[in-house]
């Protein structure tokens, strides 16, 4: 017998222990983002009579003996008769299978085909083939040249539709729409907001470790729309996206001084970041955009300092004799959670955004590194190196409830999705580089797609 | 000039001697046995091929190991020979850390054998430092011959010297 509970509770048993005491939150796709005019998008909801526009999921899903079973979907080619209909289905699909939430029924089952499911679901020929959800959709250029896309999700079991909306793009834009879709699919099932319209910038290397190539490059999150920001005359490190504008900072070794960077993806122009007696480097924003904690290393110590962008002042928050390095904010940006060997090994503190009340909250074998707190607050992601484990873990912000999601041999430097549920992390055990995703129970790992070797991977926040 | 290079070579010699002591598996300074047709005097190959340009730490650690003063203390008496020389001592880390900790690392060991240099009278504005990380290995592989041979500080010269 299947147990009948909507699949948001389920996702949050999920997610065990992480997910469950915070409260699940949906992104409003009605929000006046989608529509930025840069974009050209005009979203809108698709009503049936009075029923309620977006309903609240009912589906529901097996759960046996705390295994997880991804929910069968239904993604046909969107119908229309515009060749990029069945690419937007393929975009969905891959997306909604690599969350590890969902299963693609396969197509070759479908009895219904796609013209006639927009016009009206027959749900018992969906039952049949056990898809409990099917997207209807259609694309259609319009006579002014813009592309219309638009999808309803419905549960093939209640027979009730659970989202529904319309996107008018730039015909080159389809590929976004296919993301909006996705993450409009995701959290209508979940419940938890999305995360698919985003991208990654990283570091694509090449040549031998030895005189390794590195440059800036940034791609859609599923690795489309791939390009390189920076020629690889300079060795660039560690780039972070801002959460409020289209710029990233970063290391680059310009002139033979390491110093973190400013880079504005929109018009490719670079600056240097204050003044600084000595290498800059593990340069991060704040929530706000307004400031950027990095690493000051001068005579041989490293501590944190912060840089006011909008006034270009900066000032010291740590002092210690040790290494104090790889700061982060959390998400309301009043405190910052780094690394320090300040006790004898590089271990993770937590402190005031000020630099007050320093705790440390790391304390199991091994060395821990590069902490990033996740954008929803609950958890800190960290590398772990030695005591019998390398790899990609979580705790929470006051060190409780320690995971390892990955471990193996030089996986480092994790990122969180923009929804807090999914990291890209990189691997470079044995030569090369390869960036990874892992969800956040670590049993959900799909591989991020790179022309050429890649590391350091930072996630952006969802699209503007 | 004569006296300089004879006394260079004894500097060698001991410095082998030394090394063949240690127990660990820590590499020799690049250090070759003078031929008779040896790089001529004041140039960038003597400089690394005779008196030895790099020295080498152990893991995690940036402390100066007497084999690393002696080959530093080479150096220094070669700065002070050819004083229009400039250098940067550029700080590496094995691969076996993160990212940002590495940079820092590196940091600390070009920053320890600077002070040794200045200790010795080499002026301060002769030498910056500049820190790689793990991203400039000298030899690839994951094992520790190679890992010992990458923890390193490595002077190189940037003006004031020929390249024979």
């Amino acid at each position: 017998m299947r147990s009948r509970r909507p699949i948001a509770r389920d996702y949050a048993d999920y997610i065990r222990g992480f997910g469950g005491a915070t409260a699940l939150s949906r992104r409003s796709l009605m929000a006046g983002g989608l529509g930025a005019a840069a974009f050209a998008m005009a979203p809108a909801v698709l009503s049936r009579g009075a029923q309620a526009q977006v309903q609240q999921a009912q589906l529901q899903i097996d759960i046996t003996q705390g295994t997880f079973e991804p929910l069968p979907i239904a993604i046909p080619p969107f119908a229309g008769g515009d060749a990029r209909g069945a690419e937007i289905a393929q975009i969905i699909t891959a997306n909604l299978e690599r969350s590890g939430l969902f299963r693609a029924v396969n197509p070759n089952a479908f009895i219904q085909d796609p013209e006639s499911l927009v016009q009206s679901p027959r749900f018992a020929d969906w039952r049949v083939i056990d898809a409990d959800a099917v997207v209807a959709g259609s694309v259609s250029p319009q006579a002014d040249g813009r592309l219309r896309a638009e999808f309803r999700l419905w549960d093939t079991v209640a027979e009730t539709q659970l989202a529904g909306l319309a996107y008018f793009t730039a015909p080159d834009n389809f590929r976004r729409v296919a993301h909006i879709i996705s993450d409009a699919i995701f959290t209508s099932v979940t419940g938890e907001p999305g995360y698919f319209d985003s991208r990654i910038v990283y570091i694509s290397e090449s040549g031998p470790a030895t005189q390794r190539v590195k440059r800036l490059a940034i791609m859609d999150q599923d690795g489309a729309n791939h390009r390189h920001l920076t020629d690889g005359a300079n060795l660039v490190l560690t780039p972070r996206f801002s959460p409020s504008t289209q710029e990233i900072t970063y290391l680059d070794y310009n002139g033979n001084q390491p110093r973190v960077f400013l880079y504005n993806i929109d018009t490719g122009r670079r600056e240097v970041l204050g003044n600084f007696p000595g290498m800059t480097f593990a340069p991060r924003f704040s929530p706000d955009g307004n400031r950027v904690v990095m690493s000051l290393s001068q005579g041989g110590t490293t501590d944190l300092h912060v840089m006011d962008l909008r006034t270009r002042t900066s000032r010291r928050i740590t002092s210690s004799t040790g290494i104090d390095t790889s700061p982060c904010y959390n998400e309301d940006g009043t405190r910052i959670v780094f690394e320090s060997d300040r006790g004898g090994s590089q271990q993770l503190y937590v402190m005031s955004a000020d630099g007050g009340g320093i705790d440390r909250i790391s304390y199991g074998e091994g060395r821990y590194a590069e902490p990033v707190w996740s954008p929803r607050g609950d958890l800190i992601a960290f590398t772990r190196v030695g005591g019998g484990s390398w790899g990609i873990g979580v705790m929470r912000p006051d060190g409780t409830g320690e995971r390892m999601l990955q471990e193996g041999y030089q996986l480092e430097g994790p990122t969180w999705a923009p929804n807090g549920r999914y990291l890209v992390y990189f691997a470079s055990g044995g030569g090369g580089a390869r960036l990874r995703g892992v969800d956040v129970s670590g049993r959900t790992t799909w591989d991020v797609p790179t022309p050429q070797d890649g590391s350091d991977p930072a996630w952006s926040p969802l699209n503007p | 000039m004569r006296a300089i290079a004879v006394s260079l070579i004894v500097a060698v010699f001991a410095l082998a001697g030394c090394a063949s002591e240690q127990t660990e598996t820590s590499p020799t300074a690049g250090i070759v046995a003078p031929a008779t047709t040896g790089p001529a005097p004041g140039s960038v190959e003597e400089f690394v091929q005779v008196v030895g340009d790099r020295v080498f730490f152990g893991f995690d650690r940036y402390d100066l190991t007497p084999e690393a003063r002696a080959t530093l203390e080479a150096q220094a008496a070669w700065l002070q020979q050819y004083p229009s020389v400039t250098v940067q001592v550029e700080g590496h880390a094995d691969e076996r850390g993160t990212r940002a900790y590495n940079l820092a690392l590196g940091d600390r060991r070009a920053t320890a054998a600077r002070n040794y240099l200045v200790a010795l009278g080499i002026a301060d504005s002769r030498i910056s430092t500049i820190s790689y990380g793990k991203e400039r290995p000298a030899v690839l592989g994951s094992n520790e011959a190679a890992w010992a041979q990458n923890r390193r500080a490595v002077t190189v010269i940037l003006s004031g010297a020929p390249t024979s």
